[in-house]
């Protein structure tokens, strides 16, 4: 039988989805027009514009915020936790019902594989909801004392790596904790937070609990600088979180910030060697690398080096990339244009200063953003592709010889958001998770996330936790 | 003490070191990269999601026909049963010629020259189980007579098991002393037998043994490392499949040679098998694809496979009257 | 009899465990509520502050590593090295904050006992601030609480001791190393607190005290690309509040605002809590 074995292909299908051709602002339970100007939100895959979204005005978001405010004020501060816990399991199913719908959507929208929306995303998406919908009527047993209060309008500011489950991150354990939100998607992936709208309504959500705005950069700047708002939380750039450090300076506001990283994934001599390649693939191609804690650098004892390296590429070169509808894509479209010439131009930096670049032979659809997964060896610490967070397929690859070396250069960095240990010797495990400067610590695995799991950065990665019931301490009047 | 890397990129000479003595063997196996139980499995499980439709889907199903080790390994056994069985290896499906022949059929050694008149010049193989199977617990002199009977009779293959409790003892020379042993006797007076290993990996339990025994057998000859007998519970697994593809794939790396693989029991169905070959193809690739390399020990799949085939071929579901019960 | 002519005190600074002058060589005038003379104390300058974070950041590490229970137990030394200048303490509280004896007492008391709270704190943060974590998964998943590093604190000004004590004290019982700047105007108990610290097994470097300008040094803290965290307990002034945070953006350094001038109220964990990160790990649970 000598014909090869090659996967037909296997679309997911997008009729689930039914696309409007332009949305509004959803502000105190109603989609209304902005009056701003507007944003075509496009398929990264195909550059097909697939929607139109109104771009909020700074009169916008104060109508967003004073909504919020009223919902507080008027309904949610005085609903009880056992009902605003109850909201929150009616979400969660109502996402678990639409869970295809929004798979689709954020493939779509995003460009990430259906594999991972299906199975990862929207899965983790609703799995938030239900863990904080528990917390609601629990909060004076989660350690903050007898009686912690909400805080009031949370400003959320969300990045477009993880549209639906960074929402998730964000309304989830407000809500639960009391607050009123009004949250901004990014502006190239704002469609799943204009859907999960329709979900707040399906499960009559209090008008104003709630809102949702589209816009960029300037939406959100507006936003996180209202005099209203007593809450910000933001995930996206170190450089834009350090805006808003600065925007909040000598206010009373709240400050979560969930930023970028430059995990290194440690790989020992004696790792178990399979499942490391595979950390490895899943720390960095995951996502199409668009991971603020993806393992970016592999740090890999250099007695195993040539052969992890040349594992990992044979490994690679069994990566398909394409149609991220396709469930068989394990690569799928970056995410906008912008970010695509980010990559090329950092991975062009990394020829530059004369590391040597591999990538997978795959070939590159003819119209959407591609970039093929593409290791850098023979990295060192000096250059920029092991320092800058490129959030794209591209790894670098760097050498050690001992275990403190191993850490120093883990540690090397003005990021702390993650990092990866791969051996099978318990107590190396748990020394070099103690060394690391990073808020989590993958030991023999890579990129799991999980709701009652804390999550966040040390040093320049942000401060704050998501998730668990640390990520509580974020919308309650306690440190 | 940290593994030594040349035992991960294993040169010929390791190798011949490695069965000097048992102490050797027992640190050259230990050496072996470990294997991270829920990294495999998740590995398996993310690769089961793979879709395969249509065309590919065509040609999987016949792939897997053949690839088929058509398995009757039961007390009550007889004749009448073997030839039914014999029948069906050449010809899975009365209405439809284009079905090709399953690989082989798989007996126990007293229904071995039976089978090989059935047979004939069909190109269905004959395997033999051998040593003392399931268990495997009879004397060396025992297993020798076992295996040598059946390869005179003409078995095709030989489909030995190990012992595990030496293995599990620690005694790994006196394993890899038994496969070479009986690997011999495959040759014995000009017969060309090819020998599968049968690990029995649901009694060795963790996949850090499977590996090590991967490892073990081929060392010592074996031609095919099969996963279980079917007597045992778990029989062949996904992870399991994955842990020993990666073995066959990293001997190829070390030493040139291709080995086969076989996972034996509890897959039963067109959908088990499309997970198998993905499995394969993603792992040790394409070079697999064949049933030289590849198959699967069973008896219910073969139905299965046909009922998918004849849905694809007419375009409805198809029912079990429309099938040969044996 | 005729008076003994009175010995007095230099005060100085209190850099990686040992008493350097400034090295601008400069002093103030500290006096006492009443504007009447009480010492001359250094006035620290950017480079006093750029010393003290390269200490405290040598002197973090194994601070952080000391098991818990040794760091509970220097942090209970510290408190019985107080109580032996007790009264000294109350007669620099007087001078400083123009108290009755009665008040200082008072005060000093709280001060010390302040130190046994805490010190009893260090051995159960992480049993009361971590968590296993039940994720969906056959994995092992635990968070733990750790020091944040290097810590920059400026102390409140009304309160010398006191608050203080209420700033420092949970700032390295879990394992940070600080840079404190005293009450601007009353720093004299201040620098006797540094000689019990120096004097009760706190390691050398793990607290640096400055005595100086707020406006002047506070800056030089906040923008330092090495410190991890500040305190700013005693910054009164707004405008000087936001140009710290300000400068604290830049690498992100963890803010504690003001909010409290009652140093007498239970203090509760959060300034602990504002000095920890959260690490999370994970494992494979398999055979």
């Amino acid at each position: 039988m000598p014909t090869p074995f090659e996967y037909a292909p296997a679309p997911e299908s997008r009729s689930v989805v039914d696309l409007a051709s332009s949305y509004g602002l959803f502000i105190d339970g109603e989609f209304v027009d902005g009056t701003g100007g507007s944003l075509k939100s496009i398929n990264p895959a195909t550059e097909e514009v697939l929607a139109e979204v109104a771009e909020a005005s700074t009169a916008d978001v104060d109508r967003a915020v004073k909504a919020a405010r009223r919902a507080y004020t008027r309904v949610w501060s005085k609903t009880s936790g056992k009902d605003r816990g109850k909201y929150l399991f009616r979400i969660a199913r109502l996402i678990q019902e639409r869970s295809r719908e929004l798979a689709v959507l954020e493939s779509l929208d995003n460009g990430k594989p259906i594999k991972e929306s299906r199975d990862v995303d929207i899965p983790l998406v609703a799995a938030h909801f239900f863990y904080y919908a528990g917390w609601a009527d629990k909060l004076e047993h989660a350690g903050f004392g007898p009686d912690p209060r909400p805080l009031g309008v949370a400003a959320q500011v969300i990045p477009w790596n993880f549209p639906m489950l960074m929402l998730a991150w964000k309304i989830a354990p407000a809500l639960a904790a009391g607050n009123t939100v009004v949250l901004k998607p990014a502006e190239t992936t704002p469609l799943t937070a204009l859907f999960f709208a329709d979900i707040c309504r399906q499960a009559d959500l209090p008008p104003g609990v709630v809102n949702i705005i589209t816009g960029a950069g300037d939406t959100g700047r507006a936003l996180v600088e209202h005099p209203g708002v007593d809450k910000v939380a933001f995930t996206g750039s170190t450089e834009v979180g350090k805006a808003i450090a600065r925007a909040v300076a000598g206010t009373d506001k709240k400050v979560t910030l969930e930023l970028g990283g430059k995990a290194a994934n440690i790989v020992f001599d004696d790792a178990p060697i399979d499942q490391a390649v595979e950390g490895i693939v899943a720390g960095i191609f995951f996502n199409q690398g668009h991971v603020c804690c993806a393992g970016s650098r592999l740090l890999v004892q250099e007695n195993i080096a040539d052969e992890l390296v040349a594992r990992l590429k044979r490994r690679l070169s069994t990566l398909r990339l394409g149609d991220p509808l396709d469930k068989n894509t394990d690569i799928g479209a970056i995410n906008s244009l912008e970010q695509l010439e980010r990559i090329r131009h950092l991975a062009g930096v990394g020829d530059d200063e004369g590391a040597e670049r591999w990538t997978a032979d795959c070939d590159l659809p003819p119209k959407g953003y591609w970039f093929a997964p593409t290791v850098f060896t023979g990295v060192s610490q000096a250059h920029r592709i092991a320092r800058e967070e490129i959030f794209g397929p591209v790894l670098s690859v760097l050498t050690f010889r001992t275990p403190s070396e191993a850490v120093e250069k883990a540690n090397n960095s003005a990021y702390g958001l993650s990092a990866g240990i791969w051996t099978e010797k318990g107590s190396r495990i748990l020394k070099v998770a103690s060394q690391m400067r990073a808020g989590v610590v993958w030991a023999n695995t890579f990129n799991r996330f999980d709701p009652t799991s804390p999550f966040g950065g040390y040093k320049e990665s942000g401060y704050g936790r998501e998730g668990g019931r640390h990520g509580l301490a974020a919308y309650l009047d306690v440190v | 003490m940290t593994r030594s890397p040349t035992n991960v990129d294993v040169d010929p000479g390791a190798l011949a070191d490695a069965t000097r003595s048992d102490a050797a063997l027992r640190r050259f196996l230990g050496g072996l990269p470990g294997v991270d139980q829920v990294g495999a499995e998740a590995r398996a499980a993310a690769l089961s999601t793979r879709s395969i439709k249509t065309t590919a889907k065509a040609f999987a199903i016949d792939l897997a026909i053949s690839m088929i080790d058509l398995t009757t390994l039961q007390g009550n056994d007889t004749p009448g049963k073997v030839r039914t069985l014999c029948a069906k290896a050449r010809r899975p499906d009365a209405h439809d010629p284009s079905v090709p022949s399953t690989a082989a059929v798989c007996v126990y050694n007293d229904l071995v020259g039976l089978a090989k008149a059935e047979l004939g010049d069909s190109g269905v193989k004959v395997a033999a189980v051998t040593t003392a199977f399931p268990s495997g617990r009879a004397s060396m002199a025992v297993k020798i007579a076992d295996t040598r009977d059946a390869v005179r009779q003409g078995a095709d293959e030989i489909d030995m098991v190990i012992d595990r409790g030496a293995f599990l003892s620690g005694r790994y020379l006196e394993v890899f002393e038994e496969i070479a042993a009986i690997k011999e006797l495959c040759h014995e007076d000009g017969a060309d037998a090819h020998l599968k290993v049968i690990l029995e990996t649901g009694e060795l339990a963790t996949y850090d043994n499977v590996r090590r025994a991967s490892w073990l057998a081929m060392m010592a000859g074996a031609d095919f490392i099969k996963t279980s007998t079917g007597k045992i519970a778990p029989a062949a697994t996904l992870p399991v499949t994955l842990v020993m593809l990666e073995a066959c794939r990293d001997w190829r790396e070390a030493t040139g040679a291709i080995i086969g693989m076989k996972p034996a029991g509890g897959i039963s169905t067109t959908k088990d098998a499309m997970k198998y070959l993905v499995l394969v193809n993603e792992t040790v690739g394409t070079d697999w694809l064949t049933p030289d390399l590849f198959r699967f020990g069973a008896s219910s799949l073969l139905n299965d496979l046909l009922l998918q085939r004849q849905k694809m071929a007419s375009g409805r579901y198809s029912g079990p009257d429309y099938v040969t019960v044996d | 009899m005729a008076s003994r002519l009175e010995v007095r005190k230099t005060y100085k600074l209190y850099i990686g465990g040992a008493f350097p002058r400034s090295e601008s060589a400069r002093s103030y005038e500290v006096t006492d509520p009443k504007g009447r003379f009480l010492a001359n104390a250094a006035l620290a300058s950017r480079k006093d502050a750029r010393d003290s974070v390269v200490a405290a950041r040598k002197a973090q590490p194994g601070w952080a590593k000391a098991t818990a229970y040794n760091r509970g137990q220097v942090l209970y030394r510290v408190a019985e090295v107080m109580e032996g200048r007790r009264a000294q303490f109350v007669d620099e509280v007087v001078a400083s904050e123009g108290l009755t004896s009665r008040r200082a007492e008072a005060a000093v008391e709280a001060a010390i006992d302040r130190w046994v709270w805490y010190a009893g704190w260090a051995d159960k943060l992480a049993q009361v601030l971590g968590s296993t974590n039940p994720v969906a998964g056959p994995y092992y998943n635990f968070s733990v609480p750790e020091p944040t590093g290097v810590v920059a604190v400026v102390a409140p000004q009304e309160s010398s001791l006191l608050g203080l004590v209420s700033v420092i004290a949970p700032v390295i019982v879990s394992g940070n190393a600080c840079v404190a700047l005293a009450s601007e105007d009353r720093p004299l108990p201040a620098i006797t607190m540094s000689e019990v610290l120096a004097t009760s097994d706190v390691p050398g470097g793990v607290v640096n005290l400055l005595t100086g300008s707020v406006a002047e040094v506070a800056p030089w803290l906040a923008s330092h690309m090495d410190v991890n965290a500040i305190d700013i307990a005693g910054v009164d002034d707004l405008g000087l509040r936001t140009s710290l945070e300000v400068a604290a953006a830049d690498n992100l350094k963890r803010v504690r605002r003001p909010d409290t001038d009652d140093w007498t109220a239970d203090p509760g964990l959060t300034r602990i809590r504002s000095f920890l990160e959260t690490k999370t790990v994970w494992h494979p649970i398999g055979v």
